[in-house]
């Protein structure tokens, strides 16, 4: 049996349920990040590289300071930098700390067609699990944060995993211990909810009315939440979706397209056994056996 | 590859009834969800400063092994030590990133000596090299001292010699190094932390 922190919530393409009776003994975990406190050091970034014995290519240069430009394979979490003026006149550096968000409707897990690839544990981490993936990036489509990675050299999708096996044993993820300004912290989604509301009252009083948190209801909130600065506009942020939501194909596809082409193969299968029945085996002439 | 019709047809009926009996769960058995193992599980934890600059926050070294006869232990993980009042645990980038830091094929790691005018780099051993700089320093003493000044006051300076120490040590580590170093009449003695 597993232990709490393992306990599965849901499983990517598995029709029966999970055992679930002790899950309710779970806490949900979750990782604030206070993007007005990140100074892009990129420390989380090492440590993430660090902890999950992954080595990105050194790169190269290219006038900026994000630094891979894109997640990869090997980099889970990347730092995205924006230089926006919000006001006329006042140019603002924001700094988003980019990476899976863990959502609580985790669009990759409906997406996926491998039976176990994805899973999401009670806690609220939404794992991938390599060994079950078949490399079609369907967790990709289903994402609606653009998360996950194809790795070119196994071609199996890849992304942060919340250090699921440093929570299981009762720690907190790498970024999260390295994070010299504590922009990053960890804890139950309760306690992060409340970190945030204080955090909110002190942006607010140094000017920031639209600051808020982001825990967007359309993926049913996520485990890895942000204070924004600038809560009404989240697009400033490098990108950051408003109102995310999982994919209409994702529904069309497991919602209806697939269960459709289950019925017209065994369709398929029984006309064939029918046909055979009924009119039996096909003859084939000498002569055109020859000819083939 | 020649296929006959009727072949063809063969290999399809057995595609179908083989993927039929996987769906009615004749499949090979399938590995419930499981995290990834915690690899720290009974590393040795050793602690240490990071070796980088001033702020000298203390790191935990994991190593393989239990310090047991016949195994020889490797550093196989590092991160902050929550305990350590300077850091509590935290790290930068470099700090973060030690262990490639440890494990490079660049780093040093014995004592290397030029000979004045030399070009190349010798490795030498530590007791050599420590011989060395006691000897030298040791001259260069003797030559320079200061016993008193021109008014015959005594004060006991070493000018002509610095010393430079880690400004990453502990309290105790600092105190010991400024007492050898002063009771030497040394008087230009700085850390890394101005460097």
């Amino acid at each position: 049996m597993a232990l709490q922190s393992l306990d599965i919530k849901a499983r990517s393409a598995t029709t029966t349920p999970s055992p679930d009776a002790r899950a309710n003994g779970a806490i949900p975990v979750a990782k604030l990040i206070d993007i007005s406190k990140c100074i892009g050091c990129k420390a989380c970034q090492v440590a993430c590289m660090q902890w999950n014995d992954l080595r990105d290519e050194v790169g190269n240069n290219v006038g900026v300071y994000d630094n891979p430009m894109d997640l990869t394979d090997q980099s889970w979490t990347v730092m995205r930098f924006s230089e926006v003026e919000v006001q006329q006149g006042k140019l603002e550096w924001l700094i988003r700390k980019d990476g899976c968000m863990h959502c609580a409707d985790p669009g990759c897990l409906k997406a996926c067609p491998a039976p176990g690839a994805i899973v999401q544990y009670s806690n609220g981490i939404v794992d991938f699990h390599e060994e079950h993936c078949i490399g079609c990036g369907y967790c990709l489509t289903g994402c609606p944060f653009n998360i996950p990675r194809i790795s070119k050299k196994d071609s199996k999708a890849y992304k942060c995993t919340l250090c699921s096996d440093r929570v299981a044993v009762g720690m907190e993820p790498a970024c999260v211990k390295t994070c010299p300004t504590g922009a990053i912290v960890f804890g139950s989604k309760v306690d992060m909810i409340h970190h945030a509301e204080g955090r909110i009252v002190d942006l607010k009083e140094r000017g920031y009315s639209n600051a808020s948190l982001y825990d967007p209801q359309g993926v049913g909130g996520t485990h890895v939440m942000y204070v924004l600065q600038h809560a009404d506009q989240p697009e400033l942020y490098a990108n950051l979706p408003k109102d995310p939501t999982i994919s209409p194909l994702v529904g069309l596809w497991t919602g209806i397209a697939k269960p459709l082409m289950s019925l017209g193969i065994g369709l398929a299968v029984f006309a064939g056994f029918f046909h055979f029945v009924t009119a039996g085996p096909k003859e084939v002439e000498e002569e055109e056996e020859e000819t083939d | 590859m020649q296929v006959t019709r009727r072949q063809f047809f063969r290999i399809c009926a057995a595609g179908v009834g083989s993927s039929s009996l996987a769906a009615l769960g004749f499949a090979p058995g399938e590995a419930l969800a499981q995290v990834r193992a915690f690899k720290l599980a009974r590393a040795t934890e050793t602690r240490n400063t990071c070796p980088y600059c001033s702020v000298g926050c203390g790191v935990l070294l994991y190593s393989l092994g239990d310090k047991s006869k016949n195994a020889h232990t490797e550093i196989i993980h590092i991160e902050g030590d929550p305990d350590h009042p300077v850091n509590r645990g935290t790290l930068c980038p470099k700090g973060a990133g030690l262990l490639d830091f440890v494990h490079s094929p660049n780093r040093l790691q014995t004592p290397e000596y030029r000979a004045p005018g030399g070009k190349e780099w010798t490795r030498i051993s530590w007791d050599e090299a420590l011989d060395r700089i006691a000897k030298l320093m040791k001259d260069d003493r003797d030559k320079n001292f200061v016993a008193t000044n021109q008014d015959g006051a005594t004060v006991n300076r070493w000018t002509t010699t610095g010393f430079l120490a880690a400004s990453a040590s502990s309290n105790e580590t600092g105190y010991l190094t400024h007492k050898v170093v002063r009771s030497l009449g040394m008087l230009a003695f700085d850390n890394q932390a101005r460097v």
